[in-house]
C-alpha cells in the first residue's frame, strides 16, 4: 500500500481556492444593480437560451458566473428549496436569507469535502417594498455569504467593472438607468465602447408587480427587443 | 461507470414538483395524508366513512370567441349546513390556463395549490411554459393519485380551461376520479349543480359569443343551478357576493372585477323578478 503524501490543511485549501478563482475569473461578468424601480440583472452572454439569471421565487432572483453545469445544478436546487418550502409552510415564507444560507452550506460542504471544488460565484437577490428593504448577497465557492447593499459585480475583471458601476450608481435610478450603467461596467475592461444587445442577457425583479402587472412573480425576463427598447428611452 | 451515472443523472433529473416531492417529502403530497384502506382496507370498497367536509359545488365553463371563460359559485356545503358562502372555486393555474374544482373542498384546494406549484415549477426549471396539453395531462395525473381517497369519499373532479397559444384557440377539459381526460367542445359544468347549469348553458350558449355576453350565460347558468341546487349559491345581493368569474384570451387569464359581476347579476335578478314566473 503507497502512502500518501503529507499535505497541510492551509496548503490544500489555498489551492482549491486558486483553483476555483481562475475558472471564475475566465468567466464573463455579471452585474446585479438595486434601483429606484427594483433590481436589474445585467450579465454579459451570448447565448440566448443557457441562463446565467434565473427566477427562483416571486421576489427573489439568482445570477451566477463560472462553469454552468455547476451554477445551473445550484440553480435548481434553489428552485426546488423554494418551492417545496413556499408549499409546505406559505408564499411569504421564502426569503432571500434562507435561501442564500442554504447555498452557503452546500458551497462550504463540496468546498472541503468533494475532490473539486465548485468554480462558481453566485448572487441571490430579494426585492422588498422600498430600495432599502431590498436583500444582495454574494456567495463564493467556498461558502462564504456576504450580504452587500447597492449593487455586485461577479466574474473576470471584477474589479474594473465594479468601478465603474461604483461611479456611476445612485439611488433613483431607474430600470433604463441601472440597465445603462451595468452596460456600461461591463465594457470597462475592453476595448470597444458598447455592447451589441444580443451579447447581453437581462432581466429585472419588479417592485411593483402587483400593481403594474397584477402578478406576485417579479421576475420579468427581457428580451433583445425589450432591452433596445428600455434603452432607447431619454434617461 | 460514466455510463451508468450519466444514466443516473438522467433518471433524477425532473421538472416536475410533484414528482421531486414523491421522491424528498412524500408525507407533503395532499393524497398521500389519508392512507388507501385507513379504516376498511383497500379490497373491501368503502374504508371508514369519512366525517363530513365541506364540499364545493357547481362549476361552468364555455368557450367564447378569442377565449374561454370560467365562474363558480361561492357555496360549499356540509350535509345540509352551509359551510361557507365565501368559498372561492375558481383559480389562474399559471398564466395561460385556469381550474375549477367541484368535490371535497379540503383536498380540491391542496391539489389547487399542488397544480398551481407544479406549473410555475416547470417554467422556472426548464424556462418555458409547459404546452396546453401537458397542463392537462398533469392534472389528469394529480386527480389520479387521488383515487384512493376518493374511494373513502374524498372525490375532487376539477375542469380545466386554458389558452393554447400553438393554435390560438381556447380549450376545455373535463375529468373522471380515475384521471380520465376529456376535452370539451363549447361548454361543460361540473358539481351537484351541474344537470340545471347544463341546459341553461344549452338554451343560452351560441357560436361566437363576445367576452360580455359569455359573463352573462355563465353567471345566468350558474344563476339556474343554484335555483334548483341547495348546495349552489345564487347572487347575493344582501352580502353583495358575486360568482367567481375568470376569463382566458391571448392577453392571459383575468378575473372580472367585482363590479361588472354585480352589475350582470343586478340586470338577472331584475329580469327574473320583472318576469314573475315560478320555475
Amino acid at each position: 500500500m503507497t502512502q500518501q503524501f503529507y499535505v497541510s490543511p492551509e496548503q490544500l485549501m489555498k489551492d482549491r481556492a486558486d483553483f476555483a478563482r481562475k475558472g471564475i475569473a475566465r468567466g464573463r461578468s455579471v452585474v446585479v444593480i438595486s434601483c429606484r424601480d427594483g433590481i436589474a440583472l445585467v450579465a454579459e452572454n451570448p447565448s440566448p437560451s443557457l441562463h446565467k439569471i434565473g427566477e427562483i421565487y416571486d421576489k427573489i432572483a439568482f445570477a451566477a458566473v463560472g462553469k454552468y453545469n455547476e451554477f445551473e445544478s445550484l440553480r435548481q436546487a434553489g428552485v426546488r428549496y423554494a418551492d417545496v418550502r413556499g408549499y409546505s409552510y406559505d408564499r411569504e415564507d421564502v426569503t432571500a436569507r434562507g435561501l442564500a444560507s442554504v447555498y452557503a452550506q452546500s458551497l462550504g460542504a463540496v468546498f472541503t469535502a468533494e475532490q473539486k471544488p465548485f468554480e462558481v460565484e453566485l448572487a441571490v437577490a430579494e426585492v422588498g417594498p422600498g430600495p432599502k428593504t431590498d436583500h444582495l448577497y454574494r456567495l463564493t465557492f467556498d461558502g462564504s455569504i456576504a450580504d452587500e447593499q447597492e449593487f455586485i459585480v461577479m466574474g473576470g475583471q471584477a474589479d474594473k467593472v465594479s468601478e465603474a458601476v461604483a461611479d456611476g450608481w445612485r439611488g433613483d435610478l431607474d430600470f433604463a438607468g441601472a440597465v445603462r450603467l451595468a452596460l456600461a461596467g461591463l465594457v470597462a475592461d475592453k476595448e470597444t465602447a458598447t455592447l451589441p444587445v444580443s451579447a447581453v442577457e437581462v432581466a429585472v425583479l419588479d417592485r411593483g408587480s402587483e400593481s403594474s402587472r397584477g402578478t406576485r412573480r417579479a421576475f420579468r425576463r427581457l428580451d433583445d427587443a425589450d432591452v433596445a427598447a428600455l434603452l432607447a428611452e431619454e434617461s | 461507470m460514466q455510463e451508468t451515472s450519466a444514466n443516473q443523472v438522467a433518471a433524477n433529473a425532473t421538472s416536475s414538483f410533484t414528482e421531486h416531492l414523491q421522491r424528498s417529502r412524500p408525507e407533503l403530497l395532499p393524497y398521500n395524508a389519508l392512507q388507501p384502506g385507513a379504516g376498511g382496507g383497500p379490497g373491501t370498497g368503502a374504508g371508514t366513512p369519512v366525517p363530513p367536509t365541506p364540499h364545493a359545488t357547481t362549476i361552468v365553463a364555455l368557450a367564447y370567441a378569442g377565449g374561454v371563460l370560467m365562474a363558480g359559485d361561492r357555496r360549499a356545503t356540509m350535509g345540509n349546513i352551509i359551510a361557507s358562502r365565501h368559498i372561492e372555486k375558481v383559480f389562474p393555474a399559471d398564466q395561460y390556463s385556469v381550474l375549477g374544482i367541484a368535490g371535497t373542498a379540503g383536498v380540491a384546494l391542496d391539489i389547487t395549490r399542488l397544480f398551481q406549484v407544479e406549473l410555475e415549477h416547470y417554467e422556472k426549471i426548464e424556462g418555458t411554459q409547459l404546452s396546453l396539453d401537458g397542463k392537462a395531462n398533469r392534472l389528469g395525473a394529480m386527480i389520479r393519485g387521488n383515487l384512493p381517497m376518493a374511494m373513502q369519499g374524498l372525490a375532487v373532479i376539477p375542469l380545466f380551461a386554458g389558452f393554447d397559444r400553438a393554435t390560438g384557440t381556447g380549450r376545455l377539459f373535463s375529468y373522471d376520479v380515475t384521471g380520465g381526460r376529456y376535452e370539451e367542445q363549447e361548454h361543460h359544468t361540473v358539481g351537484s349543480g351541474s344537470m340545471f347549469a347544463r341546459g341553461a348553458l344549452k338554451k343560452l350558449w351560441r357560436p361566437n359569443l363576445s367576452e360580455a355576453e359569455a359573463v352573462r350565460v355563465a353567471v345566468e347558468a350558474l344563476y339556474d343551478a343554484a335555483d334548483d341546487d341547495s348546495a349552489t349559491g345564487g347572487p347575493d345581493p344582501v352580502r353583495q357576493l358575486w360568482p367567481v368569474v375568470y376569463t382566458v384570451s391571448r392577453a392571459g387569464a383575468a378575473r372580472v372585477p367585482e363590479l361588472e359581476l354585480a352589475g350582470v347579476a343586478g340586470a338577472i335578478i331584475e329580469a327574473r323578478a320583472a318576469a314573475q314566473r315560478e320555475a
